[in-house]
């Protein structure tokens, strides 16, 4: 029986692998990586690519990141995967977007009319309205 | 008969209105369940991160993180996360008012604010209440992605970086269980140090190809796996929040309807009376 690994790979979304492994294959920044059972404490950021696992018993299992990190301790592997590909301009582009909502939102208040805040604001003006008549009207009496 | 046409007239929408709620309420079920499934699976991730984070920390102790530094606060970022649609109950107005109280202790202190909204009750919170909203986000649907998250979460890291905010903090329902969810405040920068058993670690990584640009991308990482924690878990809070307004709603629908019945069948019981004794009055007249 071969010797054996526990690894683990985990995304933000989803628990992807878990599970003993006899050997890891990963590319990673600095070219492609095997990780055997034993290896020595490692951190290394992957590339997009595909992680091949060989699981207990010989199977072999092919999981695709989009980059992420591995790291490697003696009794343990993980594979810390992300979900989104992931670039500086890409990121870039999606804070601008973010920013661009919030002008927008805060521009088109009018444009986008809330009727369940106007309803409530009218159902509060309405009661407001009531209370001042009651209130002439006691004042009317004395 | 004309008399109880109105009344049954009524009742028949109260029980459309039931029959709406009911599955509502149904569906709300099935997501929470769903929702709890996502939220117990990034749970992994976060804290694999936070274990790697902690003990580079202290590997590297001749370099801190800005992320790691405690500075004076002369203006917070908070993430705000609310659910995109209503009929949830007070969860999203219980947290915005949570939210109005720390704005307001903030701006005692001197200390300005700005916000990020996710989620389009957040969008329309700070339509109202005013505030810097730097950057928003919504439509994230039931099943959120993480990369739709990313970019507002980049506008405030951003700013953390270019020392625009001190403090980066996040607010969202936390699901306690079905049928308790409270607001909950979490600070996200500068991670609070911790003090655990990795200080006793003797060993360090190989670091391919370098500690600090590893530092940099998981702490990026973390702050975003948090927030997106933060929306998966507001997610559940929701549906458990729907579930739970649906219920009364429809309980206080079946309630309503059995009142209507009571009126309905009196109305019917007096005009047969009525019917009866004009018959008897005009058989004794003839």
């Amino acid at each position: 029986m071969a010797m054996t690994v526990h690894c683990d790979i985990v995304s933000a979304e989803e628990n992807l692998f878990s599970g003993l492994v006899e050997r890891i294959i990963a590319s990673g920044e600095l070219g492609d990586l095997g990780v055997e059972p034993g290896h020595a404490a490692l951190l290394s950021p992957l590339k997009p690519g595909p992680v091949r696992i060989v699981k207990q018993g010989g199977e072999e299992e092919v999981i695709y990141v989009s980059g992420g990190y591995l790291e490697v301790q003696p009794n343990s592997v993980t594979v810390l995967a992300d979900t989104a590909s992931r670039a500086d301009d890409l990121d870039e582009a999606a804070a601008l977007e973010a920013k661009r909502h919030a002008e927008q939102a805060m521009e088109n208040q009018g444009a986008d009319f809330d009727y369940s805040r106007a309803l409530t604001q009218l159902a509060e003006a309405a009661a407001q309205l009531r209370t001042i008549q009651q209130i002439r009207e006691k004042l009317g009496k004395h | 008969m004309a008399v109880g046409k109105e009344i049954k007239e009524q009742i028949s929408s109260v029980q459309s209105t039931q029959k709406i709620t009911s599955a509502m309420e149904k569906v709300a079920v099935s997501k929470m369940r769903r929702a709890q499934l996502r939220m117990q699976q990034s749970r992994p991730y976060a804290d694999k991160i936070r274990s790697v984070i902690g003990h580079l920390a202290n590997a590297t102790s001749e370099y801190r993180h800005r992320y790691l530094q405690d500075r004076d606060v002369k203006r917070v970022g908070y993430i705000v996360v609310s659910s995109d649609r209503g009929l949830c109950g007070g969860l999203n107005n219980n947290m915005f008012k949570r939210l109005a109280q720390q704005t307001k202790e903030w701006e005692e202190k001197g200390v300005e604010v700005d916000f990020a909204a996710i989620g389009s009750k957040a969008g329309l919170f700070f339509s109202s209440f005013g505030g810097n909203v730097v950057a928003s986000q919504s439509h994230l649907g039931d099943a959120p992605e993480l990369q739709s998250l990313i970019g507002a979460v980049k506008v405030m890291l951003d700013a953390f970086d270019d020392g625009k905010i001190d403090r980066l903090f996040i607010i969202h329902n936390r699901f306690v269980n079905t049928m308790t969810q409270s607001p909950e405040t979490v600070q996200l920068l500068p991670l609070k140090a911790q003090e655990d058993e990795s200080l006793k670690h003797h060993w360090d990584y190989i670091y391919e190809p370098d500690a600090k640009d590893i530092l940099e991308g998981l702490l990026v990482r973390y702050v975003e796996s948090q927030v997106y924690q933060g929306v998966v878990e507001n997610n559940a809070c929701e549906q458990a929040a729907r579930m739970l307004a649906m219920k009364n709603a429809t309980d206080n629908a079946g309630g309503m309807i059995n009142e209507l019945n009571l009126l309905y069948n009196k109305a019917r019981q007096a005009a047969i009376t009525q019917e009866i004794s004009e018959i008897v009055g005009g058989a004794a007249a003839v």
